[in-house]
């Protein structure tokens, strides 16, 4: 009995915080599933919308604004990360030296992160602004023609792109830091007596050994990219036209403007699964990086 | 490819002139001044923090000189970058790449260097047959146990063709049994390749089984240095006479009366000699455990605490006065902890210290 009990126990302390999933995530999750199978307007209770099956998700396949929202997110995506990354292991490297006030400077390299992203946009909206702003202040005061930062397609797009940077570099910068900072000092060292220059090592020794960690952060990344809201919503509400038109936005408008709870479920349900496919990537790594180091304690007790 | 001919006649003869480090203002290694001769194994022994790994950094070129200079016969290096110095080094943790297999890290400094394959393909597995790791080539160094990564980071240095070859404790983080291996492998290695060896050890075994020349080194100053023979019979001052030699030597304190010196415990007689150079002053009596028989000597009163069986010979630990003392006999008979009896001393190998100075009288 008492063993029992025993037994029992972790699973009543789990028991909260089950409680707290299925009520938070589990429950709004399924009320998504099932709503992208109506035909559902918010005046009318979820009860009496029509239950249309899969059309929703047939209507997504031939909706071109949705196939444009969605190529958008990827390009952003894709492109910040990318940047991010070269840019973030970049400082990293550089910074990875004690030197006098590296502190400080390393502190103030963090800042734009722990701003919230609705100030982030707002910042950047009054510099990106075409007259006052103060991007085209100082091409002008330089005799330079201005640039239309969030009133052209591409401007703005490339605009978006690069708030996004600055925002989001610096969370690669420090998780690389950390990567750089727990390495191995001896084999550095070996490295140098081996022979390797400052790029040598960097190519040969320092990157492939952070590598588990820049793919961590790659994916942790891409996944919020894949999200991001609020800074494209307060820069550009997804204009000109849909150039900057990423998915979450066509989402919250698809709600609130069109009016149509259903489809905007099942654009949503698209986003998760693109999401969870990444997700599962990042697990099938781990998987696949502690099945390597399993295997390696095994080949040692053997031999 | 080394562009050296082989041999004596390419390796240079090390000499340190008033090296220095400091770290800020705390200065971690007065200067320094020791000359290796080529083809020599060089051991630098000492407690932890007595500057010896700092010495040999400063060396590899990985730490940098806060003053004074290294010179390989006559070439100044120590402005170079370790890749220009000609060195090899094995590390304490072994600092193998975790992320390339065993192949490709001994032939990395080949590879930087741009070697052609054929070369790099049968030096690694010239190395390899050579130290026995020729079927671990594939594997990763986490898929190896200790002492085969210790081999790996030999065989590592040994590619290279170095001119010099810095050892920086690589046999602290083996096992008892498997040092002693290694050990006597290394001393094997000794006699066979001929380079420059310079070793970092705190290990006095260590020390006395593989170096030509000992460096004896205390906070960051070289007590003394020689053969093992010449620091175990001839040790300059109380710190070597206390470092060499195992069990280690003991001390006594006391007092020089005529031809005899007395303390709590003892009064022993000194060889001729001795005694009218230490004169009157207060002395530490150095005896090595091996030094204190069971027959014959001149007589000392020991209470015996406790007996370690080692085999062929024991240690007795035992008490003179407030004093332990070690002695080192042959297990004849086993003898009873708690007795007090009659021991000797070979008075011909007493040493002297100056209490104060700890100098060798």
């Amino acid at each position: 009995m008492l063993a029992n009990a025993n037994r029992l126990t972790p699973y009543l302390f789990l028991l909260p915080a089950v409680a707290v999933m299925v009520v938070a995530l589990l429950y709004p999750i399924g009320y998504m599933i099932w709503a992208s199978f109506l035909d559902w307007n918010p005046s009318q209770r979820i009860g009496e919308a029509d239950f249309v099956g899969l059309r929703n998700y047939f209507n997504l396949l031939g909706d071109a604004a949705f196939h444009e929202s969605l190529w958008v997110t990827v390009k952003f995506a894709v492109l910040v990360v990318g940047i991010e990354m070269v840019l973030g292991v970049g400082l990293a490297l550089l910074l990875d030296r004690e030197l006098r006030g590296m502190t400080l400077l390393r502190t103030v390299f963090i800042l734009p992160m722990m701003i919230a992203p609705i100030v982030v946009g707002l910042i950047w909206r009054y510099m990106y602004h075409p007259t006052v702003g103060t991007f085209n202040r100082i091409l002008d005061s330089l005799g330079l023609p201005t640039a239309p930062w969030l009133s052209d397609g591409d401007w703005a797009f490339a605009s978006v792109v690069i708030a996004d940077i600055w925002q989001w570099t610096p969370f690669i910068f420090i998780l690389s830091l950390a990567a750089l900072q727990s390495l191995p000092k001896s084999a550095m060292e070996a490295a140098r007596i081996d022979g390797a220059t400052g790029w040598q090592l960097i190519w040969h020794i320092k990157i492939p050994l952070m590598m588990p960690v820049l793919i961590v952060t790659c994916l942790l990344r891409l996944i919020d990219a894949f999200k991001v809201l609020e800074v494209v919503l307060v820069l550009t509400n997804g204009g000109p036209g849909l150039s900057t038109e990423i998915l979450a936005l066509r989402i919250s408008r698809t709600a609130s403007e069109f009016r149509e709870l259903g489809y905007a479920a099942a654009m949503s349900n698209v986003l998760l699964i693109l999401l969870l496919i990444l997700t599962l990537a990042m697990f099938l790594y781990t998987k696949i990086t502690e099945a390597r180091a399993a295997r390696v304690r095994a080949a040692i007790e053997e031999g | 490819m080394t562009g050296r001919d082989g041999g004596e006649a390419g390796l240079p003869r090390i000499t340190f002139d008033k090296v220095e480090k400091s770290y800020g203002s705390t200065l971690v290694l007065p200067p320094l001044d020791l000359t290796l001769e080529d083809g020599e194994f060089t051991v630098l022994v000492g407690p932890s923090g007595c500057g010896k790994s700092t010495t040999l950094r400063i060396l590899a070129g990985l730490e940098t000189l806060s003053g004074g200079e290294i010179y390989f016969d006559d070439r100044p290096i120590g402005k170079l970058e370790p890749k220009e110095r000609d060195i090899a080094m094995v590390f304490q943790d072994y600092a193998l790449y975790p992320h390339m297999n065993i192949a490709r890290n001994m032939s990395f400094a080949l590879r930087l260097a741009r070697a052609p394959k054929s070369r790099i393909d049968s030096e690694v597995n010239r190395v390899a047959e050579m130290l026995n790791i020729a079927h671990l080539l594939d594997r990763k160094p986490a898929e190896l146990s200790g002492g085969q990564r210790q081999r790996v980071a030999m065989g590592r240095a040994l590619v290279r063709d170095a001119g010099t070859f810095l050892f920086d404790e690589p046999l602290s983080n083996l096992d008892a049994k498997l040092r002693a291996k290694m050990r006597t492998e290394l001393a094997e290695m000794r006699d066979t390749i001929d380079k420059n060896m310079v070793y970092v050890t705190h290990d006095q075994v260590e020390a006395m089984t593989l170096g030509d020349r000992i460096v004896v080194m205390n906070a960051g100053m070289i007590q003394q240095q020689g053969t093992a023979e010449e620091l175990f019979a001839n040790p300059v001052n109380r710190f070597v006479a206390g470092f060499i030699g195992s069990p280690s030597m003991n001390f006594l304190a006391g007092e020089i009366t005529a031809d005899r010196v007395q303390g709590q415990g003892f009064d022993l007689p000194l060889p001729p000699g001795l005694a009218e150079r230490a004169g009157a002053r207060a002395v530490e009596v150095g005896i090595r455990p091996s030094s204190i028989v069971l027959e014959g000597g001149a007589p000392i009163q020991l209470r015996v605490i406790v007996s370690e069986y080692l085999g062929a010979q024991s240690v007795l630990v035992t008490r003179c006065g407030n004093v332990d003392v070690l002695a080192e006999i042959a297990s004849v008979d086993r003898i009873p902890s708690g007795q007090t009896r009659d021991f000797g001393v070979r008075t011909e190998e007493i040493m002297l210290f100056d209490r104060a100075t700890g100098a060798r009288i």
